[in-house]
């Protein structure tokens, strides 16, 4: 252990004990951009409210969000020494209730608890289950997420008191950057932006180039409509992922890392800032990092709105403060990238299982999940269910699994229809696909992406056609224009949805989608374009029969076009 | 008169654009930072901010600055009402009932598209994705985000907006 990291290590948990176990309660509300959604704040000032009128003091901390969002808003409490308790959707007059009766009088409220955490040695409150066996935390595994939802993400003593940065100071002060290039090798990581490629590969590529000056990008546009895991992790526990970024470096030999974020995510944003700024202040960036000979230096990039700009040659293009369209290739990142300097591009969650990976070996993630695809995919349910939130599970789980133990199942009354999996380019699954193991290649065999991981479901009131509508028309408008078979195509087929959605289908409707979905694949240069006709083709697989209805029978306007609310949201860029 | 008020507007104006250029602390300037930054303090992006963006930015010309603040979608070149109503048409909220809420709030404001109310009170802006899926249907008024809409929810939200002085500039 490097001194220096010693001497945090003590400053943190002396901290720790002071929230825990000192003269105050810890009273923590989940945040995020999901929790402010929920009514967060609202919770918050009825809870500072509460206090006030019993003259009770308390630490209120908003922390991040734990995944379970149908829960929000989510507060617990904790008495010093005492039983951590879970309280969900806190309304005002619920916060009210649970601060009177569980700070105000001592006693946890268990008609109200939704889980709890035991203190050690202690019982705990009779009646409550404990967090780790509530259905939807049962099937997790959580790596990447471990602290979401559990300490402050401005905190980094917080983070550093949960073991934080100890893979660090291990890599530094014992391991070689290629002993922690071979633990990510043998861990058997493959990338969580989309293309699974293996990331110890990658990491190689650019650990071979010799160029003083070389870039680990960490690639937070995450632009998917449906998926908020990269920031939910960015805003929950920043440090997790920088402290993964600075692995990166240390690994591949870079000199610089950037974390690149769509603007007006503030939380994420914010954030992240924070965590880059408080690790230079305590020297874990900057240069000799824990006083090695490692130097290392990150900034926050911010993009416009352009979801392209989450494509990997695109996104260097938004860094250097240009249109963020994709670039020719060759040369490849890892010879010319950022800058026109050697480089590598990661996922949020990726880089957020390295330090656990280096803290705990390689050969630990890879006993995690299945043959092919180690560690969890975590994912966002969300749509027709229970429970929607965010979940880390094994990979390997199937999807009904999923759906059905962590998310809760369908809505009362009704069934899970469809599916819409790996973003706006990925697939419209039907019933026959939820048997499918999560897995990167079971999953591409059977047709479905895990992409990103979000998952939407629908129910039988959801029309695919309609649906189908609404992931096209957001890959028109976001189309960035440079090929034309991407830019006049998603045009066209959103023209031909349309009017199959409003009945006026025209014979000969899907074969046309087919043969521009055929160009657009052929001759767009990214996944934007080439991937642009995978949610029709999968939706015309599953659902056939809901096509033909419209198309060929023309048997009425479906979705949205029915009741005549639709509104058509296109715009084209000038 | 009149161009005297004007010029001295312009000059204000041109003031603000130059100071925000210069607030941006991090390593990295660009064009692209550049614009962000004008677009934070000032909400929008004025002309006189294209030209001044193209002096700031070392080898950049006023055409690359319309290149890209043409290209990325948040950037807007009229001010903005005093409060704005984001409603996202995502799919998890298109499924849970956006179109519904898309709707309501337009007759609310008096809308039929994207854009500002004639008293200018409002903007109104469809947004692809809030990021709070979990708690669909979700807009955001002013940039904080309410979720597990209804249109009656959605509309009482807006009035409560439109009873409250702008937004904070």
């Amino acid at each position: 252990m490097t001194a220096q990291y010693e001497e945090l290590r003590a400053r943190a948990e002396t901290r720790w004990k002071e929230l825990t176990a000192g003269s105050l309660p810890w009273v923590r509300v989940g945040g995020g951009v999901s929790g402010e959604a929920a009514g967060a704040d609202a919770a918050t000032a009825a809870i500072n409210q509460a206090l006030a009128r019993l003259g009770k003091r308390a630490n209120v901390t908003r922390v991040g969000m734990l995944g379970l969002c149908y829960a929000e808003p989510l507060v617990d409490i904790m008495l010093p020494g005492g039983d951590r308790v879970f309280y969900a959707n806190v309304t005002p007059q619920r916060a009210r209730e649970i601060v009177e009766t569980h700070i105000g009088n001592g006693v946890p409220e268990a008609s109200l608890a939704l889980a709890q955490v035991t203190a050690e040695g202690s019982q705990g409150v009779p009646g409550v289950p404990r967090l780790d066996d509530i259905p939807a935390m049962r099937r997790q595994v959580r790596i990447a997420t471990r602290n979401c939802g559990h300490i402050d993400p401005r905190s980094l003593l917080q983070y550093v008191a949960s073991g934080g940065y100890a893979a660090l100071d291990k890599a530094l002060s014992g391991m070689t950057p290629a002993q922690v290039l071979d633990e990510v090798k043998n861990s058997g990581l493959r990338g969580r932006g989309g293309a699974a490629f293996p990331t110890g590969v990658k990491w190689g590529f650019l650990a071979g180039s010799k160029a003083p000056v070389k870039y680990v990008l960490c690639n937070c546009e995450e632009g998917d409509p449906g998926a908020f895991n990269d920031k939910g992790i960015l805003e929950s526990d920043p440090h997790t992922l920088l402290e993964g970024l600075i692995l990166a470096g240390y690994a591949t030999g870079a000199s610089n890392g950037v974390i690149f974020i769509r603007q007006g995510h503030e939380e994420p944003i914010e954030a992240s800032r924070r965590a880059v700024q408080d690790a230079y202040d305590a020297g874990l960036l900057g240069k000799n990092i824990l006083g090695s000979s490692f130097s290392y230096d990150v900034e926050v990039a911010l993009t416009g709105d352009s979801y392209v700009a989450g494509e990997e040659t695109a996104l260097m293009e938004a860094i250097e403060g240009k249109r963020s369209m994709p670039r020719y290739r060759p040369p490849f990142p890892a010879q010319a990238g950022l800058w026109q300097k050697p480089s590598n591009i990661n996922n949020v969650k990726t880089l957020a299982y390295a330090p656990q990976i280096v803290a705990k070996g390689g050969a630990w993630f890879k006993g995690i999940g299945t043959q092919t695809s180690a560690g969890t995919a975590i994912l966002c349910i969300t749509g027709d269910v229970q429970r929607p939130g965010l979940y880390e599970v094994p990979m390997g789980l199937t999807i009904r699994e999923v759906l059905n133990d962590v998310a809760g199942g369908p809505l009362t009354g009704k069934r899970m229809k469809v599916l819409q999996t790996g973003g706006p380019l990925g697939g419209v699954l039907g019933e026959s696909s939820f048997d499918v193991q999560i897995d990167f290649d079971a999953m591409s065999k059977a047709g479905a992406i895990l992409g990103s991981g979000g998952i939407i479901v629908g129910s039988e009131d959801v029309s695919v056609v309609d649906l189908t509508r609404n992931l096209v028309a957001f890959n028109q408008f976001e189309s960035c224009g440079k090929c034309f078979p991407c830019r006049l195509g998603t045009t066209h087929m959103l023209e031909v949805l349309e009017r199959i959605c409003m009945n006026g289908a025209r014979a000969g409707d899907q074969e046309l989608m087919e043969r521009v979905g055929q160009s657009m694949k052929i001759g767009s240069l990214c996944g934007h374009g080439q991937l642009g006709y995978n949610p029709i083709l999968s939706a015309f697989k599953f659902f056939a029969d809901e096509f033909d209805a419209s198309i060929k029978e023309h048997r009425g306007a479906v979705g949205a076009f029915a009741d005549g609310s639709m509104i058509v949201p296109s715009r084209t860029r000038p | 008169m009149t161009t005297g008020v004007t010029a001295a507007a312009n000059t204000e104006l041109r003031d603000r654009v130059r100071r925000a250029l210069r607030s941006q602390k991090q390593r990295t300037v660009t064009v692209l930072s550049s614009l962000l930054a004008v677009q934070h303090d000032l909400k929008y992006i004025p002309e006189v901010a294209i030209e001044e963006t193209a002096n700031h930015i070392k080898g950049s010309t006023i055409n690359d600055v319309w290149s890209v603040a043409s290209f990325y979608t948040n950037f807007r070149f009229t001010p903005p009402g005093e409060h704005t109503v984001e409603v996202c048409w995502g799919p998890s909220c298109h499924i849970r009932g956006a179109q519904k809420i898309l709707k309501t709030v337009q007759q609310e404001l008096g809308l039929d598209r994207e854009g500002e109310t004639t008293d200018g009170k409002f903007t109104l802006a469809y947004n692809t994705c809030l990021g709070a899926c979990a708690q669909a249907p979700v807009i955001a008024i002013d940039h904080h985000h309410f979720g597990r809409c209804t249109p009656e929810s959605a509309v009482a939200l807006v009035r409560e907006a439109g009873s409250k002085p702008a937004a904070a500039h």
